[in-house]
């Protein structure tokens, strides 16, 4: 095992509502839903039409400017139904599910297939999209061969699935998609594994471990490249999220598309906050419980005052979402925190002795250290207005990169490509961020910043 | 609810676009956030945010500078009017009286300033006239006339803050704008003895501040501990040395103040006298070479030295944004600010001047941190590979 990266800057927020390490069954839905939108800037392309009869895995579009790159359906039915919204944008396509799931056959034999031979299963299985390119977190171009591949093994964010725990009986297919990713690139795969939780996957072979020790955000991939072969102008890594790594895993081991992961349900919001296995496309309603079961008190949403926020991914990076979105490719944690659309007299000076602060104006801090266990139920208010950037050398304590983030958002906000490119644009992505924008007293939107950025740079570059 | 969410809720309306006073806007939303953290929720990006926001790191700031107000209300009452014959209260009452029309004319033009430029602009009212509204009567001599206040307060928020774009966006310290606006156009008004005392003491006393005293004959006759207690005269806010480390102590508490920046604008004023001291001739003659051998500590009890290390070099948006460049231009203020004391004939005191010329130099100095790092980091990229 190799030395340990200890990295002191960070934040664990100390939001309530962990999800209890339990897998809760659900019903099995009726249809389930696979979204475009969820992959970023595609055009899609549809490949079925209503009432066309569908395979697990049998390709449902593809996008406009990378055609080889197949979207396929996690469930065998019928196609019952594609949602558009303005302009015929397509939404979402519905799949109504087979009593007993069909999946279509690929031929999955690694040892005597070509790397062409694997990328092309990759891709038309629908688990391409499932690697991500470094720069710019975008799907991989299947025309590229990577520097390397980086897995996190963990997830440090708020609220955050215990990976040990999601991938417990996990462990043989985790390795097979190792291999097959140990096949795609010519240089390493990178494992990043947490500090005194590296038991688990400590056994994986094929890849270079590092363990890293320290607060959010040391689970993100991105943060790991950094410190362990970090990424230059013109040259390209992938990146994959363990669980799908796992998902990747069992096709080549099964020669079956089975989309099927643990997430974690958490938040104040939830009633028991849990583990869920579910597969790719399963709507909300199906975890949470529909409208009407809510409101009769029988759903898994609480009640309470306060309206609930339904959040696709973790409080920090997540998108706002209903309990008609469905669980996506990338879905690691449904997280439900209430909505905070409620004035506070005088709030700005008071102690506040109940919300959570990394400034020691306020009080959590001390809280913090007399009773670690202390949890805030933090809800979505922006606790103040807008302002220009005052505060100065606050970003830097919650990026644990050599980079000036202060100075990168500025380049960004600039749309200066060359100072992004000098400033780090390259190795991060807004997640990475997120912190710094939590954090931020001036309520900068330091994430939409940087992905325009990336946007610009993608623009420009390509 | 209570009764001024509902005052408010009812008003809100006649102050909205379509309402009666739609150019009343920015205004009431000010008052409105005041009374309340508004409803706004989260719409992208990270769903919750920390708690924090610039209204409460600027009424820290505010909060910091209140022991030195108050302790310089007591001081003017008590050099300028009664002295040891009257009562602590009835000195402090004096000096209330004296500075409260100054503090009122700052804030009202500068906040109204603000207002409007706010209105103009459709943007929220910025919180940071709030410290800068203070700071302009604790660094003005306290006779200073309320229409050269007035004024000196309404160029600094129109040429050194508005123009660029408001708070956040200015690259001098608005406050300190104020008073070398006054210094420089109106310099025969507040300079002299005239200005720290009223007429009844004047025969009483020398009258002259310790660094008037120092500049003229490299002495001072005003005891270390007075300096560092600060019945002395001087502006209303820069006298106290102990009160404004009690300021200090909240800045640093509350992390609202780098403690990077405090330390080396110390340690900067700590080694240039030091300096002075090892390079002061052994029987000094003129002025200056008397005034070289001053007890290096001292600089910084004495003049503005503390109040300018604590409250004016440490403002955020004009000091350097990096920490390598706030150990820089600290260190660099300390020295300037006694260099310019001890040998610039012409100025007693260095602390403005120092801190204005940094100001302007802060963002020299973070480009070359930031344009080191970007060398650190292609270096560091070729050598993985």
């Amino acid at each position: 095992m190799s030395n340990v990266i200890k990295l002191k800057k960070g934040l664990d927020i100390r939001i309530a509502g962990e999800a209890e390490k339990r897998v809760v069954s659900i019903e099995k839905p009726t249809t389930y839903s696979i979204s475009p939108l969820e992959f970023g800037n595609l055009v899609p392309k549809l490949l079925v039409k209503v009432d066309d009869v569908v395979e697990a895995g049998s390709p449902l579009f593809f996008d406009k400017y990378a055609p080889e790159v197949m979207f396929t359906s996690p469930v065998s039915g019928r196609v019952s139904a594609i949602n558009r919204g303005e302009k015929r944008k397509i939404l979402s396509i519905e799949v109504e599910a087979d009593q007993t799931q069909v999946y279509k056959e690929f031929s999955v034999d690694l040892t005597a297939m070509s790397r062409q031979e694997i990328v092309n299963t990759l891709l038309n299985s629908g688990l391409w999209p499932s690697i991500i390119q470094r720069p710019y977190g975008i799907i991989a171009k299947s025309t590229d061969t990577p520097k390397s591949i980086f897995i996190s093994g963990f997830d440090s964010a708020p609220l955050a699935a215990n990976m040990n725990f999601v991938l417990k009986d996990e462990v043989a297919n985790i390795q097979k998609g190792i291999e097959v990713l140990g096949k795609l690139t010519d240089g390493k795969v990178h494992l990043g594994l947490k500090a005194g939780e590296e038991t688990l996957l400590s056994g994986i072979s094929g890849v270079e471990k590092h363990v890293f020790n320290g607060p959010h955000p040391a689970g993100n991939v991105g943060i790991q490249i950094h410190h362990i072969d970090p990424i230059n102008k013109g040259e390209v890594v992938w990146t994959a999220d363990i669980q799908n790594v796992a998902i990747i895993g069992r096709l080549f081991n099964s020669g079956h598309v089975d989309m099927h992961k643990t997430i974690a349900v958490a938040g104040t919001k939830v009633n028991a906050p849990c583990y869920v296995n579910v597969l790719v496309g399963s709507k909300f309603s199906a975890i949470l419980g529909t409208e009407e079961q809510n409101a009769q008190g029988l759903g898994k949403l609480n009640k309470g005052e306060e309206a609930s926020r339904i959040i696709n991914g973790n409080v920090l990076t997540g998108t706002i979402a209903n309990l008609e979105s469905s669980v996506g490719l990338y879905t690691k944690q449904i997280s439900v925190i209430p909505e905070g659309d409620k004035y506070e007299m005088f709030g700005w000076i008071m102690p506040r002795f109940n919300k959570f602060s990394v400034s020691h104006s306020y009080f959590s801090w001390i809280l913090n250290k007399l009773c670690p266990k202390k949890r805030y139920d933090i809800d979505t208010n922006l606790n103040g207005g807008k302002r220009a950037m005052i505060v100065t050398g606050l970003y830097e304590d919650y990026l644990p990169m050599d980079i000036y983030p202060m100075y990168l958002i500025k380049a960004a906000l600039a749309e200066d490509i060359e100072k992004m490119e000098n400033l780090g644009i390259y190795e991060v992505l807004p997640e990475d961020m997120a912190l710094c924008e939590f954090v931020d007293p001036s309520k900068t939107d330091i994430q939409a910043i940087i992905q325009n950025g990336i946007n610009l740079m993608i623009k420009e570059l390509n | 609810m209570n009764v001024i969410r509902k005052i408010l809720n009812d008003l809100k309306p006649t102050f909205s676009e379509g309402g009666k006073f739609p150019w009343l806007h920015s205004t009431f939303d000010a008052f409105e956030t005041f009374f309340f953290v508004p409803n706004t929720v989260t719409k992208k990006g990270t769903h919750i945010k920390d708690c924090n926001d610039i209204k409460r790191v600027m009424i820290i700031m505010v909060i910091a500078l209140l022991p030195a107000l108050l302790f310089g209300m007591w001081n003017i009452g008590y050099q300028r009017v009664g002295g040891a014959d009257y009562s602590i209260w009835a000195n402090w009452w004096h000096g209330f009286l004296q500075t409260l029309p100054v503090i009122l004319t700052s804030y009202i033009v500068g906040l109204g300033i603000e207002f409007a430029s706010a209105q103009i602009k459709h943007e929220e009212v910025n919180e940071g006239f709030l410290v800068s509204g203070l700071l302009i009567p604790m660094i003005v001599p306290v006779g200073t006339p309320i229409w050269m206040v007035a004024l000196a307060t309404a160029f600094a928020v129109i040429f050194c803050k508005e123009v660029f774009g408001g708070s956040g966006m200015n690259i001098f310290n608005p406050a300190l704008t104020a008073r070398m606006f006054i210094f420089f156009s109106y310099t025969a008004s507040i300079s002299g003895e005239a200005v720290w005392y009223s007429d009844h003491k004047l025969n009483a006393h020398t009258g002259a501040t310790p660094l008037t005293q120092l500049s003229d004959t490299g002495m001072t006759d005003v005891s270390m501990l007075d300096a560092f207690i600060g019945n002395i005269p001087g502006c209303i806010g820069e006298t106290s040395t102990l009160c404004i480390l009690l300021g200090a102590i909240i800045l640093l508490w509350t992390g609202v103040a780098s403690w990077r920046i405090m330390a080396s604008v110390f340690a900067g004023g700590l080694f240039m006298g030091l300096l002075f001291n090892v390079f002061a001739p052994a029987n000094p003659e003129t002025a200056t070479q008397i005034y070289m051998t001053l007890p290096a500590w001292q600089h910084l009890l004495l003049g503005g030295f503390a109040f300018g290390a604590v409250f004016m070099a440490t403002d955020p948006v004009t000091a350097a944004q990096t920490n390598t460049g706030k150990w820089i231009v600290g260190f660099l203020i300390g020295l300037l600010a006694v260099l310019i004391r001890v040998v610039n004939p012409g100025y007693p005191e260095g602390m403005m001047l120092a801190i204005f010329f940094m100001n302007g130099c802060a963002p020299l100095v973070d480009h070359f941190v930031v344009e080191a790092n970007i060398k650190r980091r292609k270096k560091r990229l070729v050598t993985v590979k």
